[in-house]
């Protein structure tokens, strides 16, 4: 599949109606993504950053133009068929963990494996074996409550990535973390890209979008620059 | 997962889901109650009629069974035409009167039955026998107000002369038993004697008299058509079955039913607010959540069956605290209304029927499905993207 674009977009928009003019959040975007690429989309807020994660992630559906991920024009799918799809192809991290607080660190990285129907015998070593992977593995029995911002959000990418997906896709993700525990983000995301996870991340943070190595620039939902960042090549 | 979700959901507010349960505990026990009330006193007014096998009962005509102090004449060839009525296995006719018991500081005055004890109903033996000819049967009530015990002797009288200010119809009577008396109240004090010695103490006024026939038919024989054989025999007479008797009682007891289905309809309505304002409470808390789930590929269905989970739990719980609670409750409001006067010991007004009781909680647990259901598709229904948003700015 290298060299083949993994995410596609075409010409997308999206408005948001609003009494009044619609908000245009993403006007005629298009860009590949191949496999094994780590991409920092970066611009001010309201630039339609988060707005267009949304449309690679098939949470959102464009106003018109399409979005393909791995062969599958995820514009177009059904409800039900881009719930699926997210659950078996896209991990996703928040920037504010939303992890389930009921359940523990390790229940919340089985949830989205008992959601696929996955064993529990398989689903609770994919579990262990993924907490161990974001260096958590003695922190599997406490609560969300329990851990540190850091740890919250490292038990989210574990969260994003049990059902291995073919992309992980993350908005802000350091951004409610300090410098410490957001440069573990940042080292995580780069040991995930290195062991070949493609990775699109939208971000304010210098240093995380600086790990990447390509980087978009938006403006007004629009794609305003689209640089390779060489020194990692 | 999902009954683990709702149950950690649930636990997650503990105090709230405990005052929520209570609350629909409440529910369920006034709703239990109220199908008590309802149900309650026409079975066991018909249970009551019932007992001893006496499905008809026969008074004068245009009267009910001692509504009035009137009387069927010519008794022994009614009881006689009666009989011969095809299906009809017994008959007992009965007098009803005041007697007056004489020879303490004051005479004490009771109720008394003038029976056939061969086919009587009126009365069941606690100890001693059945009255002969100069016998009395007493109750405890009875026993107690004038002193007496088995074996002893009595002056009693069934009329008082206020004119000559003297008893008339006296007569002395051995008591032979001690009984509990089926249509009367335990403190009521009664008493029963031969009929002969009952129209023979009250004279020519009630001589070959009864207020009353009970008539007992053959299981296999519809009491329908034998009271309408009875009337047609003796047309100075009204027949009323068992069932006439029950649909007269709920006739005059409509309001009771009518306040208990409103009140029971009040509870369910508060058990259904009750519960879709909590699980709304609670998903509007977790709109984030629910945002985040859906968004990582938690189905729709999923997230509406997780909710739906936590209304069907507080409903169940709720339900099985009410179900205590209002089986107590109505026993402890059963022995405030037992204790009335006059009413007869086996009248309940609360009536554990187990087929109603679960029927009605049943029905509230329903209403908690449903009430879950509208909270729990807003929730799964929310555009993600949108709420995430908000959330974020939030």
């Amino acid at each position: 599949m290298s060299g083949q674009p993994l995410l596609r977009v075409r010409d997308a928009h999206r408005d948001y109606p609003r009494s009044g003019e619609p908000v245009h959040a993403v006007r005629g975007v298009s860009l590949d993504v191949t496999q094994g690429e780590y991409v920092a989309i970066v611009g001010p807020s309201g630039c339609g950053k988060s707005t267009l994660l949304n449309l690679l992630g098939a949470i959102d559906r464009p106003t018109t133009g399409s979005v393909t991920i791995g062969g599958t024009a995820v514009s177009a799918l059904p409800d039900k068929a881009a719930t699926r799809f997210r659950l078996t192809n896209i991990g996703f991290v928040f920037q504010r963990f939303y992890l389930l607080p009921v359940l523990t660190a390790q229940e919340n990285v089985e949830l989205p494996m008992a959601e696929a129907k996955v064993s529990q015998t398989e689903r609770r070593e994919r579990a262990r074996e993924l907490l161990g992977y974001v260096g958590l593995a003695a922190r599997a029995d406490h609560r969300p409550a329990e851990l540190s911002g850091g740890e919250q959000q490292r038990v989210a990418i574990a969260r994003a990535l049990a059902n291995r997906p073919i992309v992980l896709l993350a908005d802000e993700p350091t951004g409610e973390l300090d410098a410490r525990t957001g440069a573990d983000v940042i080292a995580l995301f780069d040991r995930l890209n290195r062991d070949g996870m493609t990775i699109v991340v939208v971000t304010h943070d210098e240093k995380l979008a600086g790990a990447a190595r390509r980087v978009i620039h938006m403006l007004d939902g629009r794609v305003i620059r689209d640089e390779p960042l060489l020194r990692r090549a | 997962m999902r009954f683990q979700l709702a149950a950690l959901s649930l636990r997650r507010h503990a105090s709230r889901t405990l005052l929520a349960v209570l609350g629909v505990a409440v529910s369920a026990a006034m709703l239990l109650d109220m199908v008590m009330l309802a149900t309650g006193m026409r079975q066991s007014f018909a249970s009551l009629l019932g007992r001893n096998g006496f499905t008809i009962r026969v008074s004068p005509r245009g009267t009910l069974p001692f509504d009035t102090e009137a009387t069927i004449g010519q008794a022994r060839d009614a009881t006689a035409a009666i009989g011969r009525i095809a299906g009809v296995t017994a008959v007992a006719p009965v007098l009803g009167t005041t007697i007056h018991v004489l020879g303490g500081r004051e005479p004490v005055s009771a109720f008394a039955l003038g029976v056939d004890p061969a086919v009587q109903g009126d009365y069941q033996l606690l100890e001693g026998q059945d009255p002969a000819a100069n016998g009395l049967v007493a109750s405890d009530a009875l026993l107690r107000a004038i002193g007496a015990r088995i074996g002893d002797t009595l002056d009693v009288a069934v009329g008082f002369d206020p004119q000559l200010r003297t008893y008339t119809g006296r007569r002395r009577v051995v008591v032979s038993g001690r009984a509990r008396f089926t249509y009367l109240s335990a403190t009521d004090r009664a008493a029963a004697l031969e009929l002969a010695s009952v129209q023979a103490m009250a004279g020519a006024s009630r001589s070959d008299r009864v207020s009353l026939f009970m008539v007992r038919t053959a299981p296999n024989v519809d009491p329908e058509a034998a009271r309408v054989a009875i009337e047609r025999a003796l047309p100075r007479v009204t027949a009323l079955s068992t069932a006439g008797a029950v649909a007269e009682a709920e006739h005059r007891l409509s309001y009771f039913r009518q306040l208990a289905f409103i009140l029971g309809a009040v509870s369910l309505i508060v058990g259904f607010l009750l519960v879709t304002t909590i699980v709304t409470v609670s998903v509007n808390e977790r709109i984030g959540e629910i945002a985040i789930m859906r968004a990582i590929g938690v189905s729709r269905s999923h997230v509406v069956h997780q909710i739906v989970i936590e209304g069907i739990g507080l409903s169940l719980t709720g339900a099985a605290a009410g179900l205590i609670l209002g089986v107590f409750t109505a026993r402890w409001l059963n022995s405030i209304l037992r204790g009335f006067p006059g009413l007869p010991d086996a009248i309940d007004f609360f009536l554990f029927q187990p087929n109603s009781a679960f029927r009605a909680l049943g029905l509230l647990v329903v209403s908690g499905i449903a009430a879950g259901i509208y909270p729990a598709w807003r929730a799964a229904s929310l555009p993600i993207s949108a709420t995430l948003r908000e959330e974020a700015v939030g």
